[in-house]
């Protein structure tokens, strides 16, 4: 138990950020969702109550609905990527082969990198330009005689978004190798050595003892990066720019906010990624803390 | 134990501080004045009267824009010269903020304004960007009685006066002038393959035709915000001055026949156009007509100052003319200076404005700029080729506005023309795009 000396302590020392989240995270979040159930078009603030108006007319939007296949799409081949790809570095990291270390650091230090300077090399790199003109892997392509891969990376029409994750997956699998070696180091040797006594081979061990032993890292893996691509922005304007084909929620929020000046309907698709994101993240924090205390 | 504690506490107010001080960036002055009497009396007394005595002994001025570099900052600083010979007792103070195109400004700007403490004087493309923000907001003064006083209804063009004005007042003054509608061609490729400088939309079509059978690009395009550039023209080429202002001001029918005829020629025109646009900058597409791999671009007419940076000569390696169909008429863009409401110098706003709207101001900042003068009285000779003929036909012509750059529509309006015309970019359908577009005058323009 506390004593009470502790207990003061504790809470003057965790006043001041108590303070600050209430105020710099939860009372904007209460005045956006006020700003998106106003009427606010213009630099003048304007409140007048229009009720869930703003959030209706996105439902119909034809934009909006772009932004959500956009998402999708990302963050399907986004996280799938992220997940294989670690998952399969992990493994290989594992079999404790020479230079483990050297390895380990080249696949995570893409993720030190920040998502601009990645989206500008990858701008470079998936330059669709053809012809005369063509560069980046379009050309090293060309030059390998594998003409049948060169493409239109991030112009192409609807699945454009496909190639942007490319990018992030290169950030980003890194990551959730470190993750998956981890989780893989936790194991008990024990198991695979009672599971070979018992016959099993190498696919089945990782079928029945492996994977599922790494189910909460996948978990984990999943929600952290289902997040981060449902918020993606700098990565697609540092590609891009801000073009319509490649929109996402993020972009139309700030287009339409700050060069259109419709604060409630930027306001609304703030609150609608926001309430997205948490729809991803609470079920999350309430299941480990949940595991935690059973720990 | 309470040396633990007292630890403790220090940290937890350390970290306070911290948290207080970033709250408080702007309040963070207030302390400092506080606190310097306490600590020294006599010089703090002796200070505070200069400081508030400063201004009237020296009248000041505070311009606000984003003119931080290259050609834009020379022109700035230009101009300043010969605001501080023409009023020596009055002090420039040059409030410019970098940054893309001035989002960066515009945002400072709007926090100000919504502070109440507005800069005296501050940029803006001149038209509706200007009118449908900050005259909506009551953040400007008309302008219509310094415009007399100066004379500068007689030597700026008749056809440029209601663009830039708000039921009759004048909210800005324009100081620098750039066109819109060129259309710049490659002298070499069209020599080739014998063809004329296209005048008519249906000459240009024949001329791409031909263009396209010989293997070469007609048309050079680059992202999105080029693509909005090349519909305007095109509307304007397709539609005439007339029915073109019409369409800002209600009535023309976004609905109707003419534009539907109009917004094909354009879903024509994208037929053209190289398949990379939308990972192309305006310079890369403009390049592309200097170096031989398109014969044709549609861009303002910085991208001349662009050609010349790349050293290429003027008819040799591009030539020029207006977008087809709109021969005679000059769409322009222009950066122009406001009068702030409650300027804390109006005297100084004023004396600014009379410098950015007279002939020596003018002078000193365009050619600099790579722009014309908005005033039709400067000498020609400071100027390069190009610019010339561009002087004349905007003393000449019909002046439009332009879309992209701010003139005929609003913020809010443009940006919903944005959105339909990335839309129609990816599906290719008139019929939306043609219905969004009339939704989008309907909700942010004069339509009803």
């Amino acid at each position: 138990m506390f004593k009470d000396k502790d207990r003061y302590l504790s809470v003057i020392l965790i006043t001041p950020s108590i303070l600050a989240v209430l105020i710099f995270i939860y009372a904007f979040i209460g005045w956006s969702v006020r700003v998106s159930l106003s009427k606010w078009k213009g630099l003048t603030p304007d409140y007048t109550f229009v009720g869930l108006k703003n959030y209706l007319s996105l439902f119909s939007d034809p934009r909006f609905h772009v932004d959500i296949r956009n998402t999708l799409i990302f963050t399907g081949v986004f996280v799938l990527g992220s997940i294989v790809l670690g998952f399969l570095m992990a493994v290989m990291l594992d079999q404790g082969l020479k230079g483990e270390g050297f390895f380990r650091s080249l696949f995570l230090f893409p993720m030190a990198i920040s998502y601009i300077v990645t989206g500008v090399v990858w701008r470079w790199l998936m330059n669709p330009a053809t012809g005369s003109r063509i560069s980046g892997l379009n050309l090293l392509f060309s030059y390998l005689h594998l003409d049948f891969l060169i493409n239109k990376w991030h112009t192409t029409p609807t699945w454009g978004m496909a190639a942007i994750a490319l990018a992030a997956i290169w950030q980003m699998s890194g990551y959730t190798m470190a993750l998956y070696l981890a989780g893989l180091r936790a194991i008990p040797h024990e198991l695979r050595e009672a599971a070979q006594i018992d016959g099993a081979n190498e696919i089945q061990i990782y079928r029945h003892i492996i994977l599922p032993l790494l189910a909460p890292v996948t978990l984990s893996a999943l929600i952290i990066l289902g997040h981060m691509s449902l918020k993606v922005f700098d990565l697609i304007v540092a590609v891009a720019g801000k073009q319509l084909p490649l929109d996402v929620p993020a972009i139309y929020m700030w287009q339409t906010t700050f060069d259109g000046l419709f604060y409630g309907r930027g306001a609304a698709i703030g609150i609608l990624l926001l309430v997205s994101v948490a729809v991803l993240i609470i079920p999350y924090i309430v299941y480990t803390q949940k595991t935690e205390v059973q720990q | 134990m309470s040396k633990k504690f007292l630890y403790s506490l220090m940290a937890a107010l350390v970290l306070t501080a911290i948290v207080l001080t970033a709250c408080g960036a702007p309040a963070t002055q207030a302390p400092a004045a506080t606190e310097a009497p306490a600590a020294t009396e006599a010089p703090a007394a002796t200070e505070a009267p200069a400081a508030t005595e400063a201004p009237a002994a020296k009248e000041q001025v505070e311009v606000f824009s984003w003119w931080t570099g290259g050609g834009e900052a020379a022109g700035l600083e230009a101009m300043i010269k010969v605001f501080n010979a023409e009023y020596p007792d009055i002090e420039f103070i040059n409030a410019a903020v970098a940054g893309g195109a001035g989002t960066n400004a515009r945002a400072v700007l709007a926090t100000r304004l919504q502070a109440g403490e507005p800069p005296d004087s501050w940029q803006g493309h001149a038209g509706q960007e200007l009118i449908g923000t900050y005259v909506a907001g009551g953040q400007i003064e008309p302008l219509n009685a310094l415009y007399e006083e100066e004379g500068w209804l007689d030597v700026m063009p008749e056809t440029l006066i209601p663009l830039i004005s708000d039921s009759g007042n004048i909210y800005s003054v324009p100081v620098n002038i750039h066109r819109a509608n060129v259309l710049w061609y490659n002298p070499t490729i069209l020599k080739e393959n014998n063809i004329e400088v296209p005048t008519t939309m249906e000459e240009w079509f024949a001329a791409m035709d031909k263009l396209t059978a010989a293997g070469v690009t007609p048309l050079a395009l680059g992202e999105q915000w080029t693509q909005m550039h090349l519909l305007e023209t095109v509307l304007l080429g397709s539609l005439g001055a007339e029915a073109y202002n019409g369409l800002w001001d209600g009535t023309t029918d976004w609905s109707g026949p003419e534009v539907k005829a109009a917004l094909d020629n354009y879903a024509k025109i994208l037929n053209y156009t190289n398949s990379d646009a939308a990972s192309l900058s305006w310079q890369d597409a403009a390049q592309l007509v200097v170096n031989g791999d398109a014969a044709f671009n549609v861009m303002g007419d910085w991208a001349e100052g662009y050609f010349r940076e790349l050293g290429k000569v003027p008819m040799t390696d591009y030539g020029w003319a207006p977008v087809p169909g709109s021969v005679g008429v000059f769409q322009f863009l222009s950066d122009s200076f406001t009068l702030a409401v409650n300027a804390p110098h109006p005297e100084g706003a004023k004396a600014w404005l009379k410098i950015a709207g007279s002939k020596a101001g003018q002078e000193a900042f365009n050619p600099v700029k790579g722009s014309i003068c908005a005033r039709t009285d400067c000498d020609k000779t400071l100027f390069g080729e190009y610019l010339q003929s561009a002087m004349d036909d905007w003393a000449s012509n019909v002046v439009v506005g332009s879309l992209t750059h701010g003139v005929v529509a609003n913020d809010s309006w443009k940006s919903e023309i944005d959105t339909a015309l990335g839309l129609f970019i990816a599906d290719k359908n008139v019929e939306t795009f043609q219905a969004a577009l009339a939704a989008a005058c309907a909700s942010s323009g004069p339509c009803k």
